[in-house]
């Protein structure tokens, strides 16, 4: 017999209720608190403030509690939060050239002002299950912060040290020109500027970044990189108020930047010369600011005169794709009921195939009398 | 309504954005206005265009229903519903014809809508021209021009291939004899109440942040050719529940050997005839 489909609302709540339940799972397991996800868990933390695009630790660690560790679930949960926020100012540039820097690496020069520093980084680890870390109550040794000859010393960026010769392009400060778009107030209108090409970047997907990425170095907009510098550190922000007039420093943040150094044969007009490709990434995404600098750089094959071939050249698919709280309510919405349409479909299906039943049939008795 | 959350939700500036948008679509009826969607607290694709042209009109005194294919009770309908008991504390109804504010997924109530009420449509895709061309850049330039060529060869090539338009729903629509526009995925049966509707319509698409709008009375021509003319789906058999041979029905398996029964998608309009009958 037939049973209306009625008794959502009962349903939701009983669902909600089960999530609550499973989120919590055995109550015989401690609780996990917000400080153990923000001191134990800090990359997923980081990953969520860079693509939920807040940064507070705190809420981010909150978000992946309730998300039950499910990091695009607490990106989404910390992207609705931002949304209600008041926009009080707008900070000034921060200047990543005097971050204390906690690592800074180059793959283009051995040596350099400021040195390389590789903090505490996965590389050179060899991955071996540490059987240890499965019981707790590890003590770690104590590890002495470097005392650093240039500590407090601005440390110049790779590319500065190029642009002396003239060997890579300027970096463009043209915000006096164009006032910066914001990609959260204005509709994304194509083309879009490198900047909101950034913004979008520094916000999209981590795994859809690092595919596109790879997919040039393997020949789909190769761009022909070298990382020039890959920095991790604090660094300030400051606001101008309008009544004092003077910038005041607010806090400061965690950033993961990577300089992309290109190989650029040169056109008619510009002679053979570096070209950049940037990333820029809150908390510690070393893997992410490097993505983002590779698809930057093929992203900008039009302002360079380079043939537009690969996906991660095509600026609308790029930026259209890249944001992961989109790309997971339109997938994820297909879960909705479409009773109504497949209706439709079935309706017509079977007219298409009835229609062509009745043509068969007339084809052979068509044939029958010949 | 939860502490620290603004009337229905959003701020007052970005009501004031959106509520710029849907002037200048009721103005260009058709015509698809970019707006600066916001990431709402549900899913985009899950009718946060929807929720934010809904949080931009209402107000204390409206009254809201929320459907979702034809229905009321079905669960993000009620999710739906309750985001807004919950945030703007409005009354709510499943009475089409108590309602101010109809916001749909999938399907137009059957019981014709009049004058004073707004049906908001949530919306996954908002280009009509899409599948046909995927570049926004392209697609823009065509409703520039209105260069609605390979819409009529798409429907061509259907009758040639098919034997007829072979659309069911989401069926493209020519809006005051200008732009060519995407009707929502309701089913082309609900296409002929668009036209000369007394209510206003507003379409939001959030994750593809554009807005769209038919005015009252405005004309909305279901495309087709002379020879081939806009036809609507029919059924051989009446609702099983309320014996409306003129709604549209949902069909439902009740076994496994495959028994069927027809009933109709709108919920509300069933309940109000099967009362009637009573």
């Amino acid at each position: 017999m037939y049973v209306a489909v009625k008794g959502g609302e009962a349903a939701i709540d009983a669902a909600h209720r089960l999530l609550a339940q499973a989120r919590r799972g055995d109550e015989s397991v401690p609780e996990l608190s917000l400080e153990q996800i923000g001191e134990q868990l800090g990359l997923a933390v980081d990953r969520v403030m860079a693509e939920g695009s807040l940064y507070d630790k705190r809420l981010a660690a909150l978000a992946i509690k309730q998300a039950r560790g499910d990091l695009v679930e607490a990106i989404f949960l910390l992207r609705a939060f931002r949304n209600t926020l008041p926009r009080l100012y707008d900070c000034e540039p921060i200047d990543t050239a005097l971050m204390a820097v906690r690592r800074r690496i180059s793959a283009t020069f051995k040596d350099l002002p400021g040195g390389q520093v590789l903090g505490p980084t996965f590389d050179y680890t060899h991955r071996l299950l540490d059987f240890a870390l499965a019981e707790t109550g590890n003590r770690q040794e104590a590890v002495a912060a470097p005392a650093h000859a240039d500590a407090g010393v601005a440390m110049p960026h790779v590319s500065s040290l190029l642009g002396r010769e003239g060997l890579i392009e300027p970096e463009h400060g043209d915000d006096d020109q164009f006032p910066v778009e914001d990609l959260t107030r204005e509709p994304l209108d194509f083309p879009a500027s490198r900047a909101l090409r950034l913004q979008n970047l520094a916000r999209g997907d981590e795994g859809f970044l690092l595919a596109l990425g790879y997919s040039t170095q393997r020949g789909f907009g190769n761009n022909h990189p070298f990382a020039g510098e890959i920095r991790i550190g604090e660094v300030e922000i400051s606001i101008v108020p309008e009544e004092l007039g003077f910038a005041v420093t607010i806090g400061a943040m965690t950033v993961s930047e990577c300089e992309m150094v290109n190989q650029f044969k040169g056109s008619k007009d510009i002679p053979p010369m570096f070209t950049r490709g940037y990333g820029l990434v809150f908390g510690e995404s070393e893997r992410k600011a490097m993505s983002m600098a590779l698809v930057d750089r093929a992203l900008r094959a039009e302002e360079l005169g380079e043939e537009i071939a690969a996906p991660a050249q095509d600026e609308e698919f790029v930026l259209m794709h890249s944001d992961n709280v989109e790309a997971m309510g339109f997938v994820q919405h297909l879960k909705l009921p479409h009773y109504v349409d497949f209706q439709g479909e079935l309706v017509m299906v079977r007219e298409l195939r009835a229609e062509r039943e009745k043509d068969e049939a007339r084809g052979k008795t068509e044939v029958g009398h010949a | 309504m939860p502490e620290g959350y603004n009337f229905a939700y959003l701020d007052e500036q970005t009501k004031r954005m959106i509520r710029r948008a849907l002037l200048k679509a009721v103005a260009i009826p058709g015509y698809q206005v970019p707006f600066a969607s916001r990431e709402m607290p549900l899913p985009y694709g899950w009718g946060t265009g929807g929720i934010q042209v809904t949080a931009s009109v209402i107000g204390p005194g409206d009254i809201l229903k929320v459907i979702d294919q034809g229905s009321d009770d079905t669960t993000n309908a009620v999710s739906i519903r309750r985001f807004f008991s919950k945030t703007a504390g409005v009354a709510t109804t499943e009475r089409t014809i108590d309602a101010t504010i109809i916001q749909t997924r999938h399907r137009i109530p059957e019981h014709p809508l009049h004058e004073g009420q707004i049906l908001v449509y949530q919306v996954p895709i908002p280009e009509p021209l899409r599948w046909m061309e995927p570049r926004e850049t392209e697609t823009r330039k065509m409703h520039a021009l209105a260069d609605y060529g390979v819409m009529h060869v798409k429907l061509y090539e259907d009758i040639a291939r098919f034997g007829c338009i072979a659309t069911s729903y989401n069926y493209p629509v020519l809006v005051h004899h200008r732009y060519v526009m995407a009707p929502s995925p309701i089913p082309k049966f609900d296409n002929p109440k668009m036209d000369r509707m007394p209510a206003l319509q507003l379409f939001g698409a959030g994750r593809e942040k554009r807005i769209y709008a038919v005015p009252p009375y405005t004309s909305v021509k279901s495309l087709d050719f002379e020879d081939y003319p806009f036809e609507i789906q029919r059924w051989d058999q009446p609702c099983a529940l309320c014996g409306a041979a003129d709604t549209y029905l949902d069909e439902v398996i009740t076994d496994d050997v495959g028994t069927r029964l027809y009933v109709c998608s709108d919920s509300d309009a069933c309940q109000e005839r099967q009362k009637g009958a009573a």
